[in-house]
């Protein structure tokens, strides 16, 4: 065997085990990478009757935030802490994530000091959402709403970060 | 008695026969043997040998590890509508599952210790240098990748304080430049924790970081061999690279045989170790389940195992404005110095009484690692909201308009934050004597205005309500 045939050999192995490595690799890196690619969840969601919202109370609710997968069990729902304002009109309700600001922890509302408290490391917002104290860098990430025939919508929207606002 | 003797005898031939075969037919001589009896510094025959058997030990665990944690897969079901129903099942009803979950919890520890314990005596021993710079190399990945499943092994619980651990890191992850995002989607398996999350820090668990750290042990074993363990610091006797590796043969041709004469520290230190591991299984068993993973359910508590609690700690009481530099710097400023400790380091003196900063190093981030951990313990930064009461001393005799002043105290959640006479939050001030320090006035324009870190009430507070606060509070001379 020739030094040139022997350089060929070799380039040709290399390249038969880099081809065998593409042609596993680029399916599985697809398959893991999925995620990136898919649309965020975006339709809007009922959440209930206007009228289960005094005006003035700031309340619990859940609602699918992503066409579940099924053995997803209680993971397939999201809280958000709904904040009837005024009796109608654009200022109707706010609706926020109970993600805390800071770090993504489940912030809690004080219906009497009407405040939000965050278990993790202290943040604390007004009941508009501001900041009022702790580490937290911006105010409590709404969702969009609309009110259709008395019922309440809301937007689906993908676990916020303080990047994306 | 002679029978028994002569069965005896022939029952020995037979195994070192059969031992002997298979010894040859599978070439053992040339590789196991040879690595098992390979030439060690005398010095390991000292007491000095005990600080070499923390590799050992932490292989010991590892090993513990993947058998117990093949024991939990055969059970466990990584889904998040029944993940935590078997591990409820494994803790309570399989036979022996309450200690083999206790094992593999023990041992989680005990690996993230004595990899740091193993790393510390390397790195004071000035063994990372020249020529065994690779052996740190491959070893600090192996920290890296024992961190990750002790972090990818608790979210495995699939409990409250799981959940939302997998929350927190896709909102850290979030926060490196430019694949932030990408990152925190690929953390959650896509737009929000659920079902595809669980399945994946399962798959990554059991099989992604094992198959690295399997790979990684080879090279790190491969290298203690090929290179040799080095031998004890002499202060006075720097590593020169000119001339290292002739003196360490020289050395060698005077060692002693790795097996048995040093082998036996490691598997007394091992042995212990894995005792230890197995009487804290059987006594206290596996580790409580905290409330079942529920997005719906915001009264939660959240925090990481014991060895995360100071990083934990550290997000919470460093200034806001340093955070996007802390939680993605800190910990990859870390990683790359343990990368380049041996290429900064590669000669010189090795042994500790001659580098003091080499001490400094470990001693600093040690003590405060462990400040950290007990801050995290006690973490005084989170608002108590559950209990909320007054002593009576405190409450006794107040007047028509203090009295509701306290009730609105506890109510008005001043007391998440605040102490009095030890009852109470202790996020803000101690209030127990605040009407030495502030006037009434002072007091009531403090709780309207907030300030300093603490929220302003004045709008939820009426002017009656927040006269009556000042009141109370003005009664804490």
């Amino acid at each position: 065997v020739t030094e040139s045939r022997r350089r060929f050999l070799s380039r040709v192995t290399v390249a038969l085990t880099g081809a065998m490595a593409a042609l596993i690799g680029l399916p599985i890196l697809g398959y893991l990478l999925a995620p990136l690619f898919r649309a965020p969840p975006n339709d809007l969601v009922r959440v209930g009757a206007v009228t289960d919202f005094p005006v003035g109370e700031t309340k619990l609710v859940s609602i699918q935030d992503q066409s579940p997968l099924p053995w997803a069990g209680q993971t397939a729902q999201t809280a958000l802490w709904v904040r009837r304002r005024d009796a109608e009109g654009p200022q109707m309700f706010q609706v926020f994530n109970v993600n805390c600001t800071h770090l993504g922890c489940p912030v809690n509302w004080q219906a009497d000091a009407k405040i939000f408290l965050c278990p993790c490391h202290g943040g604390v917002f007004y009941a508009d959402g501001t900041v009022a104290g702790g580490p937290p860098p911006r105010p409590l990430y709404e969702r969009g709403w609309v009110v259709q025939g008395g019922t309440l919508l809301v937007r689906q929207a993908p676990l916020p970060n303080p990047k994306q606002g | 008695m002679s029978i028994v003797r002569e069965v005896w005898r022939a029952t020995a031939r037979w195994v070192g026969g059969v031992a002997s075969w298979l010894g040859e037919r599978l070439e053992l001589e040339d590789s196991v043997v040879a690595v098992l009896v390979h030439p060690v510094p005398r010095e390991l025959e000292r007491p000095i040998g005990w600080f070499y058997v923390f590799g050992s030990a932490t292989l010991a665990v590892f090993v513990v590890q993947v058998v117990t944690g093949v024991g939990l897969a055969m059970t466990y079901v990584p889904a998040p509508n029944s993940a935590y129903d078997s591990l409820q099942f494994i803790s309570r009803d399989a036979t022996l599952g309450a200690v083999v979950r206790g094992i593999h919890y023990f041992g989680a520890g005990a690996m993230v210790v004595l990899v740091l314990v193993h790393m510390t005596q390397v790195f004071l021993f000035g063994a990372f240098k020249f020529p065994r710079e690779a052996n740190w190399l491959s070893g600090s990945l192996l920290l890296l990748a024992t961190l990750a499943m002790a972090f990818t092994g608790q979210l495995l619980r699939w409990d409250q304080d799981a959940f939302w651990a997998v929350v927190v890191a896709a909102e850290q992850a979030a926060r490196a430049p430019v694949i932030g995002g990408w990152l925190a989607t690929l953390v959650v398996a896509g737009a929000n924790v659920g079902g595809a999350t669980l399945t994946r820090f399962y798959a990554t668990h059991v099989f992604l970081i094992p198959a690295a750290v399997f790979g990684l042990i080879g090279i790190h074993l491969y290298l203690v061999v090929k290179r040799g363990i080095s031998e004890p610091p002499v202060p006075g006797e720097p590593v020169d690279p000119a001339s290292y590796r002739r003196r360490y043969r020289e050395m060698l041709s005077r060692g002693i045989p790795f097996w048995p004469d040093a082998a036996w520290r490691d598997a007394a230190i091992s042995a212990a170790i894995v005792v230890v591991i197995v009487v804290l299984a059987a006594v206290i068993g596996a580790p409580p389940l905290g409330k079942p993973a529920d997005p719906t359910v915001v009264v939660a508590d959240p925090r990481p195992d014991w060895y995360f609690l100071g990083y934990f700690a550290l997000l919470a009481v460093i200034p806001p404005a340093t955070e996007a530099v802390v939680i993605i710097g800190l910990p990859l400023f870390a990683f790359v110095f343990l990368f380049l400790v041996p290429i900064i380091w590669p000669d010189g003196e090795r042994h500790w009484s001659r580098r003091p900063v080499a001490i400094a190093a470990v001693a600093l981030p040690f003590i405060a690692y462990a400040a950290l951990t007990v801050a995290g313990i006690e973490s005084p930064w989170v608002p108590r909201l559950q209990g909320a009461a007054l002593p009576a001393s405190v409450t006794a005799g107040l007047d028509a308009r203090a009295s509701p002043g306290a009730q609105l105290f506890l109510t008005e959640s001043c007391w998440a934050c605040h102490q009095i006479d030890g009852s109470g939050g202790r996020k803000g001030p101690d209030l127990s004597h605040v009407a030495s320090r502030l006037t009434r006035d002072q007091i009531g324009a403090r709780i309207a205005n907030g300030g300093g870190g603490m929220p302003a009430f004045a709008g939820s507070l009426s002017a009656q309500d927040l006269d009556d606060l000042s009141a109370f509070l003005a009664t804490r001379r």
